[in-house]
């Protein structure tokens, strides 16, 4: 790079006077600087208000990334000797967000279980189990309540028949005389306590957090349970059988005696192997790979749906490609009229979204109600989404009627970049018109086409879209073990193995298959690109 | 010394910049009033809503609001995502206090332990029961029902009059006498995906549950749908199918089941309350009523429930409390849920209160024979191959080999 040679970006200029570079040579604020300077003022206001948020939300990971990206953005379009960032910056910022980032994400969820009953932390897991273990004593009446407090310390003031009790996290209810009561029977004065009014419950957070957490035992005896209250006015005897121990990591059953300890699934189990409902995210190495390719309920299916979106991929890449360059070689000789309007019509359903055009197919290839069989079958009785070679011939179709315009748009544009001479020159030397085609045309089209066709082919391998619009991935394979169906290519596999959809989300799993349907493209394009270079070479 | 001068003004010019975008946030959040007094300091109660529902809650909320201090927002999104997100943002902190949810959510909910408990006492006494034990886990309850709803029989009442059929074959009887022998009943099964939960009723009918309940009305995770009873109905699928009658086709979509019930080609019909306005703007008079039974038992459909879920990770759990109880729970907020959203309420009173438009007594009376659709989260390995043997004993596949698969499956998956 050139970079830093005082004059050597400018060839044209006089050589006898070298001019400094175009930072050092500022004279004033130009519009090129000022530009620059309005630009960097957003991208810092940007930038500022996200650390800002981030710093509300705690996520401090994030707020170290925003500073260091900002610090950089800003040394790098002040700075003098940074030229060849100043261009590259952007990329590499959009880079590590949208591409690095996604991917180490991936990587690093295929190795844990996070998924359904594994979402949190195992704080949480144990703050749900507690929760779920607090039972409402059955036969506890509901009691009117207030709460008191004395300095730093917060007590239940409590009303049943008339007699008031009150008690603290440490002291059991005990009576209090001389209390009043309001017509409701909620305690408005208590000797020795100062009530705390609800409107002040309401708007104080660490006030409030407290009395839901607060537990005012009833009697010294700890299994006549304790009193909580939920919205502040009202208090009830709750019981709760599980004791949590933080050194030792386990909850105890103090009815039972049972005794949960974490396993490395993430989940508190008894040593019978009774389980709590609620479990936490943790790693779990190869699992997920290993148990894509080795869990014999998948591997059968899992290879036929490898098999058809490998089919799926290629044969719409080959026959839309071939549709496609058909119809462009027709509508690009000179002699065909109304070329423009024609053209225009062809690339139409390549505007639609596929999604819709997907649905209306659905609707027209119905069985019983649609009008392929109806007006093109007279009526025959075709299942087209029903069964699993017509599903296949239905996709390959709907996905042809919709990719083809595209190849018809490109190849137009690369036959038109065919030199005329050459084909002349073959045409002199008495080629035919399909040898013409064989050796000079389309070798020429695929030096620039067949890059594009890779991209297509890795566009379609992921093509769920169409799946999931037109079948669905059904019909499903009869019996099988496990949700998927003859139309299904890896990625929607994935989405139903995944439960995404709907029941047991499996997000660990899904990352693992992602990956490797990943790699699959990866090989298959750094492969086929390689051959393509052996084109450019002819 | 000039450069140092610009860097300064760039950096007053985006401190500037930086204070007015951060303002604005704080002016926009209005639409939910910040009430005098507590002026931006009060605590705010965020809650999730689908768009049907967000009205009524702002309305219930004004109330809240002038009486607590506190601030209310309620976020809309849509019904389907709300359980994802919910999911999915509860754990990182970032989640509502509360959100609106269906009943067969509950045993993820649980498991992932991103729900709390709540305690309506008294007013328990004031709700459905059918409701309170859809929202009912392990004994404990887990949200506010506001709403159920229930498929029910829907008759074309100009096709095949006015006398709702009790058995499978009084209604088979009733249409072919109409003149409707080709078609005389629509089973929706979503095209060629299958469909099982609108047609649960006639497998209850042969005595079939998807899962065992045990005594006190819970889901235990033993798998009902085997044994003769099971065989039976699929027997019964196989027989109105391709193989059979005819009458069952894998080819009948949402859009194409309303059509051919709305244009009178097919005079009955199961469906949820969801179908009722298409029906009546095409003028069709219907009746609603209980659905027949086919095996002979009481044929009972899937109740679903909609309810408000706490959050377990809620940093305002008082308030949200006394929010759900004491102003989500009342019989006007139920009243306004209603007219937002015409369910049937799951609050007795107001329920009857709404049960003189017939329609809304015809689905009542067919969820009252109802059972709650399972909330234990093995119900989700159940649709995937539920489903699919639908669609295959109506293309003729062998009942019984068919379904004894279907359940082996099942039972595999729950197991893992």
């Amino acid at each position: 790079m050139s970079v830093g040679q005082p004059g050597a970006e400018r060839p044209g200029s006089a050589p006898a006077a070298p001019r400094e570079s175009a930072a050092r040579d500022w004279r004033g604020p130009g519009w090129g600087f000022l530009v620059k300077l309005l630009l960097m003022m957003v991208v810092n206001a940007v930038g500022g208000a996200a650390v800002l948020s981030a710093y509300h939300a705690r996520s401090w990971v994030i707020l170290g990334v925003l500073v260091v990206l900002l610090a950089e953005a800003d040394w790098i379009y002040f700075a003098r000797r940074t030229r060849p960032l100043k261009y590259l910056y952007p990329g590499l910022v959009f880079l590590a967000v949208f591409q690095v980032f996604t991917l180490l994400y991936t990587g690093y969820v295929a190795f844990t279980n996070y998924g359904t009953g594994h979402l949190g932390s195992m704080q949480q897991a144990v703050d749900a189990a507690l929760i779920q273990d607090e039972r409402r004593a059955e036969d506890s009446p509901t009691y009117p309540l207030a709460v008191v407090r004395d300095g730093d310390v917060l007590g239940f003031a409590v009303s049943q028949d008339g007699e008031v009790r009150v008690g603290t996290a440490d002291d059991p209810l005990s009576p209090v005389p001389g209390a009043a009561l309001d017509d409701r029977g909620v305690p408005t004065q208590v000797p020795g306590w100062e009530v705390v009014p609800r409107a002040t419950l309401f708007t104080d957070a660490d006030l409030q957090q407290r009395v839901v957490s607060l537990r005012v035992p009833v009697s010294d005896d700890a299994e006549e349970g304790s009193l909580r209250t939920r919205e502040g006015a009202t208090a009830a005897v709750y019981t709760s059988s599980l004791v949590w121990d933080a050194d030792a990591r386990t909850l105890t059953n103090t009815d039972t005696g049972v005794v949960y300890a974490p396993d490395d699934r993430g989940n508190f189990v008894s040593a019978e192997g009774d389980r709590l409902a609620a479990g936490w995210y943790v790693d779990v190495g190869f699992d997920n790979f290993v148990r894509a390719f080795t869990d014999r309920a998948y591997a059968g299916p899992l290879l036929q749906v490898g098999a058809w979106t490998f089919a799926f991929a290629i044969l719409t890449v080959l026959t839309s490609f071939g549709l496609g360059l058909l119809f462009a070689m027709i509508y690009n000789d000179p002699r065909v009229r109304g070329r423009k309007v024609l053209r225009t019509v062809f690339i139409l359903p390549y505007a639609f979204p596929a999604f819709m055009s997907a649905l209306l197919w659905r609707g027209m290839l119905n069985a019983e109600f649609g009008v392929v069989n109806e007006w093109f079958l007279l009526g025959a009785d075709v299942n087209w989404l029903g069964d699993p070679w017509l599903a296949k011939l239905a996709i390959l179709w709907v996905n042809l009627w919709l990719s083809y315009p595209y190849w018809f748009l490109v190849t137009t544009g690369a036959l038109q970049a065919v030199p005329s001479e050459t084909l002349e020159a073959a045409r002199v030397d008495g080629a035919g018109r399909w040898r013409q085609f064989r050796s000079i045309t389309l070798p020429l089209l695929l030096v620039s086409t067949a890059p594009l066709a890779i991209a297509s082919f890795a566009f379609n391998f992921n093509n769920f879209t169409i799946i999931f619009m037109l079948t669905g991935g059904g019909p499903a394979f009869r019996g099988a073990s496990v949700p998927m169906g003859s139309t299904d290519i890896l990625i929607s596999a994935i989405y139903q193995i995944s439960g995404v959809s709907g029941g047991r989300a499996d997000y660990g799993l899904a990352s693992a298959l992602s990956i490797v349907v990943f790699v699959v493209i990866g090989v298959v394009s750094a492969l086929a690109f390689r051959q393509t270079r052996k084109l450019e070479e002819m | 010394m000039r450069k140092h001068l610009a860097l300064g003004v760039a950096v007053v010019a985006s401190a500037a910049l930086l204070a007015a975008c951060s303002g604005t946030p704080s002016s926009s959040d209005g639409g939910t009033s910040p009430t005098a007094g507590t002026g931006g300091g009060g605590p705010e109660l965020v809650i999730w809503s689908d768009a049907e529902r967000a009205e009524a809650i702002k309305n219930a909320a004004a109330s809240f609001e002038a009486d607590s201090g506190a601030t209310v927002t309620v976020v809309q999104k849509n019904f389907e995502d709300l359980r994802a997100d919910f999911l999915a943002q509860v754990p990182t902190g970032e989640g509502p206090d509360i959100t609106v949810g269906a009943h067969d959510w509950l045993g993820e909910l649980v498991e992932s332990g991103v729900v709390d408990t709540i305690d309506l006492g008294d007013r328990a006494a004031d709700f459905e029961q059918v409701t309170l034990d859809a929202f009912t886990y392990d004994g404990q309850l887990y949200a506010l029902p506001y709403a159920q709803e229930a498929v029910a029989l829907i008759q074309n009442t100009a096709l095949v009059g006015s006398t709702a059929p009790t058995t499978w074959d009084e209604m088979i009887r009733m249409a072919t006498d109409a003149g409707f022998a080709e078609r005389p009943f629509i089973l929706y099964t979503n095209g060629a995906e299958g469909d099982m939960y609108t047609s649960y009723a006639f497998q209850t009918s042969f005595g079939a549950p998807v899962f065992v309940q045990d005594d006190a009305g819970s889901y235990t995770s033993e798998v009902g749908l085997g044994g003769d009873a099971g065989l039976a109905y699929a027997q019964w699928i196989h027989d109105n199918g391709k193989a059979g009658t005819g009458y069952f086709t894998d080819t009948i979509d949402y859009d194409i089941s309303n059509e051919l019930f709305a244009t009178g080609q097919s005079p009955f019909i199961v469906q949820g309350p969801w179908t009722i306005p298409t029906f009546r703007d095409a003028g069709v008079d219907v009746l609603v009523s209980p659905i027949p039974s086919a095996g002979g038992q009481t044929a009972s459909p899937f109740v679903g429930v909609q309810g408000f879920y706490l959050s377990a990770q809620s940093k305002n759990a008082l308030l949200a409390n006394e929010f759900l109880a004491s102003y989500v729970a009342s019989d006007e907020a139920q009243q306004a849920l209603y007219e937002a959203d015409p369910r049937i309420p799951a609050l007795t009173a107001v329920a009857e209160s709404v049960a003189d438009d017939p329609v809304i007594a015809g689905f009542l009376a067919s969820a009252q024979n109802g059972v709650p659709m399972p909330n234990i989260p093995e119900m989700g390995a159940v649709w995937d191959f539920w489903n699919p043997a639908q669609i295959a004993l109506i293309n003729g596949e062998d009942p019984a080999a068919t379904w004894t698969t279907m359940v082996a499956n099942i039972e595999s998956a729950i197991a893992d």
